[in-house]
Parts: C-alpha cells; structure tokens; sequence
C-alpha cells in the first residue's frame, strides 16, 4: 500500500524537540504531505553539515493515523558525521526536507511469534512494530537492551504500553542480554526483527545461523552508522588514481575519496548492496567491517571491503587504547 | 496515498476501489504449483501454491530488477525462482537465496498479501494487512454448501467495477437487454423496495401473477415436469461491500404463497457475484448460478451455467460500450433515477470507504 522505497520529498515543519533520554531527542515533525507510516518504515532527511547539505535515514517512531504528526529520535553520537548534532539544534517552526515514509524493514502480519529486539536508539525502528502487534493480539516479546536506564528512550511508556511483554535488559543493573539465552527461544515459527547497534547484531545473526533457524525469518535493518570500533581517522592510498587521501573521523571512505575527486561506483551507502566494494591491496592496521553485505568468512579474509560504511582502525584489537603512539591506520586500494 | 477524486462518488463515472477490502482474485481451482499472473486494484500478483497446497499471492515484481516473478518457477517447499538473475522468495516474500554474494541482503522482499480460500474461491486483501480480518469476507455460502448446487465462470469486463454493481444493483435492464430469455415487461412495471442496513443493501422486487420468461420455465420444468400457468417471480438483491452481490432469484406457482415464504412450489437459484478491480477501467467479475432443486444433476448445472454465461455476455456488451461512452464525453454527468436507489447506496458505502482511508476526500 504505502510501503515504498521512492521518494517523495516534501518539506516538514519542526513542532516539538524535547529530550527523551541522555543524549537522545525526540523531534515531531509536520509533513506537508502527510502519510501514515507503516511498522519499520523511516525518513530521509536532508541536514546541514558545516554548510554542506547531507542525507541522513531516521526510522519513523510513530505517527498518527492521518500523518501530520511524524516522530523520530535521534541519539546525538560524539563521533557521528555531523547529523545528529545538527539534528539536535533543530529549533520549533524550522524546516526540513524530507522524505515521505520509506520502507526496507516490514513487519509481516501472520507469524505465529514475534521477537521484537531493539538495541539502544534501536527502538526507534522497533516500537512501531510492537505497538501494532499489540492491536493485533499478536505473541510477542520486545526485549529492549541498553546501557543504563537513563539512556533507553521511551522505557517507561514502553513498560506502560507492553507490560510483561516487555523484557529490559540493562547493563549497568547487571541484566545485559545475553543473546544465546534469547535465540534459544525462538522456534520455526518465530519472526525475530532487530534494530542496534552491529555488536548485537552480528551476535544475534550468529548466534541465529548456528541454531539452524531459517535465514529469512530473521529480519533487521542497519542504517550503516555503527561499527565495532570507535571511528578513527585513517589514510586511504589509491595507487591507481594517484590519490592519498585522510579519512576523518565524521566522513565515510566513501565520502573521502569523492572529496577527492575520485568517480567512485555506490549505491545503498549503508552497507547492504555491495556495489562500493573496493580490493584490499595493502594494510596497516585492521579493518572495522560495518556492513552486512559480506559473509564472516569474507570479513576475516578482509581482501574486500564495503568503502561506503567500513573503516580502518589503528591496532591490530581495533581498540585505540592498544594503538599506542602508533597511526594512522593506512589502507591501500584498487577501487572498481 | 494521494487524494484521487474530490468528487461525490454517487455521481463520479470512474470510482476508485477501496483497498482495506476482500476482492475475490480466482477461483481456487485456478491456483495451482504453476505460478499465474492477475492483476489486481492495478497491482501486478503473482499467485502459486506450496507444496502443502497453501496459496501465496506476492508482488509480481522481482525486488531486484523487477522482471515478473509469474514467468518463473515454483522451487522448494514454499519458493518461487525469479526467471531473469535467479533470487528465490519464500512464501512470505522473503529472499532465501541470491546469486554471487554469500549472505542475503535484508532488505530483499517483495510485498505478499493476505489470503484466504473460502466459498470456492481465493480471497485476497491489498489493503492494509493490519487490518485484514477474515471475518469481513461476504457471506457466499451457497458456493459450497451441500443444499445448492452449481457453477460459473469468470468474465473479463473492460469496465469501472462500479459499473458492473450498477448492472446488478438494478434489473430493471433485464426487459431491455435479455428479452430473449429472463427480460419482461413486468420488470419496470414492478415496485421494488430498498434497504440498507450497514455494509449491505437489498433491492426486493416481487411480480405476482405472470408468465414465466423462458430462462424460468425451463427450470420450472426441471423441477415439475410439464409446468404450465402463472407464476410468482422475486428477485432479492443483497449487496455485501466492496463488491459482493448475491441475487436471490426464482419463481414459484402462482398463489402458493412464495411471497409469504413458502416457496416449496418454486424453484430457487442464487446469482453469486463477486467484483475485483483489475484496473480503473476493467474488472474480473466472477460469478456462479447455485440452484436447490436437482442437486445432483450435473446436466442442469452444465445448461445453467451456459445459460447465464450467454444471459451475462449480453451484460458484458452493454458494460464495455457504456465504459466508452463514459470516456467518450469527459463532460457529460450522470443523471440518477428512482431505480438506481441500490446502486446509489453501493456507491455511497464505497465512499465511505474511501474517505476512510483517505483516498477520497468527503463530498461536503
């Protein structure tokens, strides 16, 4: 119906910014062509990096049921690219341009189960979800994992809303998820929909595989914004372009080497479509893969990476405290 | 979705469909392991059944280049094999395998839809599937129950399905375009009554004391052997929203009191008439002649169904002439008369619909 992945774009008024956690803010917006938003469906925002305009993919949190009212949340990341900080200085009356409702991560009515798993500001994608399979009478668990309670969004309407069908999992009260104890509990008719952090989601897509359960039943989304590793500055070398090329910390791989006038081939830029594959040639360092396009073998091969979302890292743990004084990590590349 | 007419659908030419609906997409004996295209409220569905024989309606578009999944193969237990790069779905639309790449992208689906097999045929729901209950399909249960007996076929109608609500909603055209063999003048002599209670409308005409037209003589016939004399005739319409029309027709021996109810001295058939969409401008219109005299004579239901399927082929005629009447003068209105009350209510229901889900907005 009105799931679909064209944009349309339109502008939308900022009518409410308000904190919802540390660090997190909730922002509803008014459409000036309004749609109701399906579970799992996002927006695409055009924001403002140092004068610079940038699109960014925020899930839809809710909407009400004409549309005019659109929420998101957006997590103010110390080491983003630069969209959340200006997200997070939106003022009341501002404008955007956004898209209408996008849709990559549909909830399917029918399954028998449902696990609901949503890491951090992966609610936002979640709630939804979990809402309509509420009206559905639908089996389901939302199991929410977070750092510490301060940080996990909407926790209170969400335990009001879901009661016992809401499981948190809280690190710093000693309840982390302990995500084999949760894979155990799905069977062939469970549908498990995850939105987090890739730590938690690469564990979960192990840990799912090695159970046996069918592939297609887990379903996620990943905008290509979290790695295993904090971002690092690091140089990229094109031999065959000529280029030596400083990636910083806010800008992808990606984004450098266009910087630099390189023609480079793309087209998810978060990590799913593999078109922006470039070959390994050289290595100082390791590489941080943050896409999901590469089976595990591939990544431990690292003779390939996803240059849209991947990086590189200064030691060989991917931890800078291991690094010493040494870096920037230096790659080397023979693009497509 | 965008607001597609401003215009009240009781005099608008070409409705939209409401979505949040059951259509009928087949009949179920037309789903099989070989995978059919039909389209669908203008969607392109591709239909097939699982090994275990449950049937799966996804969007005939494959998620990657969009080559139409209905040229492809059923594989696995509940697969379907894109002919063009080989992405395999499952029943639920979700991608289990691609080529050169060893995981699968999360987001390679393609849109299924809701279905239910009910009353012989296939039911399916385009709307939204959150609200896709199977309670709200139309009460067909004459199609498959052991009282009633019978067949039909499927018409492709290069009309606006309103139209063909139109058609059913008032028989008054029964004199004009089947004189030869359910037409009389009694017809739009006749007074009839309408109701509409909810999603449903019923149109109740009763002509007492006539001569039985030769389409019901024969059935009459059928039943009593070497009939002769008047009869009572009613025709009961029952519209059930979106696009369900059940007619109860028949007639009976004149005086025996079949208006009254006891219609032991008649012969009984219900008109099933189911209408989906295809486009703004064409329609599948299923429909079945179900009869509960001489259930086990296979003879009657084969000369029934060839009977109405030449009766409905006059119908079909009028339809697509009038569909490019209607195209052929853009400024011309509708004029509404007493006898499209039925009609008029269907049309108001289905507005209703559509304000409902936003895609019409509400006449002032």
């Amino acid at each position: 119906m009105a799931a679909t992945n064209i944009e349309t774009w339109q502008s939308a008024t900022v009518i409410e910014i308000l904190p919802v956690a540390a660090g997190i803010a909730r922002i509803v917006l008014e459409p000036s062509l309004p749609l109701e938003a399906e579970p799992g469906s996002h927006v695409d925002l055009m924001v403002d990096i140092a004068g610079e305009p940038a699109k960014r993919s925020y899930s839809v949190v809710e909407t009400n049921d004409d549309g005019t009212r659109l929420v998101i949340s957006v997590m103010k990341a110390p080491l983003s690219r630069g969209g959340s900080t200006f997200m997070h200085q939106l003022a009341v009356g501002q404008q955007l341009e956004m898209t209408q409702p996008l849709q990559n991560f549909p909830l399917r009515i029918g399954a028998q189960r449902y696990i609901l798993l949503a890491g951090g500001i992966g609610i936002t994608a979640i709630a939804n979800m979990a809402s309509v399979l509420k009206r559905l009478k639908a089996d389901y668990t939302l199991v929410y994992a977070g750092r510490s309670r301060g940080a996990m969004a909407y926790l209170d309407e969400l335990t009001a809303l879901h009661g016992q069908r809401l499981e948190a999992h809280i690190d710093d009260e000693g309840s982390s998820l302990k995500v084999p104890d949760l894979i155990a509990r799905a069977d062939e008719g469970t549908e498990l929909y995850m939105c987090g952090p890739i730590r938690l989601m690469d564990a979960v897509r192990r840990t799912w595989e090695e159970s046996g359960l069918d592939a297609p039943n887990l379903r996620y989304e990943t905008f290509g914004n979290s790695g295993w590793h904090d971002p690092e500055e690091f140089v990229v070398r094109v031999p065959k372009l000529n280029l030596e090329v400083l990636v910083p910390q806010g800008r992808s791989m990606l984004e450098a080497l266009e910087d630099a006038g390189a023609e480079m081939m793309y087209d998810c830029r978060k990590g799913e479509c593999g078109l922006c594959e470039v070959r390994v040639v050289a290595l100082e360092g390791r590489i941080d893969h943050r896409d999901v396009f590469y089976s595990e073998r591939q990544q431990r091969l690292s003779t390939k990476m996803n240059c849209c979302v991947s990086r590189a890292v200064t030691s060989s743990t991917g931890a800078r405290s291991d690094a010493g004084d040494a870096g920037p990590a230096v790659i080397t590349i023979e693009p497509n | 979705m965008t607001v597609t007419s401003t215009t009240s659908s009781t005099t608008n030419k070409v409705l939209p469909h409401p979505l949040n609906a059951w259509y009928v997409a087949g009949w179920d004996h037309e789903v099989t392991r070989e995978p059919m295209s039909r389209r669908i409220a203008n969607r392109p569905v591709v239909f097939y059944r699982t090994e275990d024989g449950k049937v799966v309606a996804l969007a005939d578009a494959c998620w990657h280049r969009l080559a139409p999944l209905s040229k492809g193969k059923t594989v696995g237990k509940d697969g379907i094999q894109c002919p063009y790069h080989g992405i395999v779905y499952n029943s639920a639309g979700r991608c289990v395998s691609m080529p050169a790449q060893e995981t699968i992208n999360p987001s390679a689906t393609v849109p299924s839809f809701p279905i239910v097999e009910r009353h012989r045929y296939v039911w399916i729901w385009m709307g939204d599937p959150t609200l896709a209950d199977p309670g709200l399909i139309p009460d067909m249960h004459q199609m498959s129950s052991d009282q009633w007996a019978g067949d039909g076929l499927t018409i492709h109608a290069g009309c606006n399905f309103q139209l063909v609500l139109d058609n059913l909603m008032d028989l008054t055209h029964e004199e004009f375009v089947h004189s030869s063999s359910i037409g009389q003048e009694e017809l739009s002599e006749s007074e009839f009554v309408t109701v509409r209670e909810g999603n449903k409308v019923t149109v109740t005409r009763w002509m007492h004391n006539i001569d039985a037209p030769p389409f019901w003589l024969k059935n009459m016939r059928d039943k009593f052997p070497g009939f002769e004399g008047k009869v009572d005739r009613w025709q009961i319409i029952n519209f059930e929203a979106p696009s369900t029309i059940n007619i109860d027709v028949g007639v009976a021996k004149a005086g025996t009191g079949a208006p009254e109810g006891d219609r032991s001295q008649g012969v009984n058939g219900f008109v099933m008439n189911t209408i989906t969409p295809e486009t703004d401008r064409s329609s599948h219109y299923f429909w079945a002649f179900m009869r509960n005299y001489c259930l086990d004579s296979q003879l009657i239901t084969t000369q029934l169904r060839d009977g109405v399927h030449g009766v409905f082929g006059e119908d079909e005629e009028m339809l697509m002439a009038q569909q490019a009447a209607i195209d052929a003068n853009p400024d011309y209105e509708f004029y509404n008369l007493n006898i499209d009350a039925g009609g008029m209510w269907v049309r108001r229901i289905l507005e209703a619909m559509l304000v409902a889900e936003g895609r019409l907005a509400a006449s002032a």
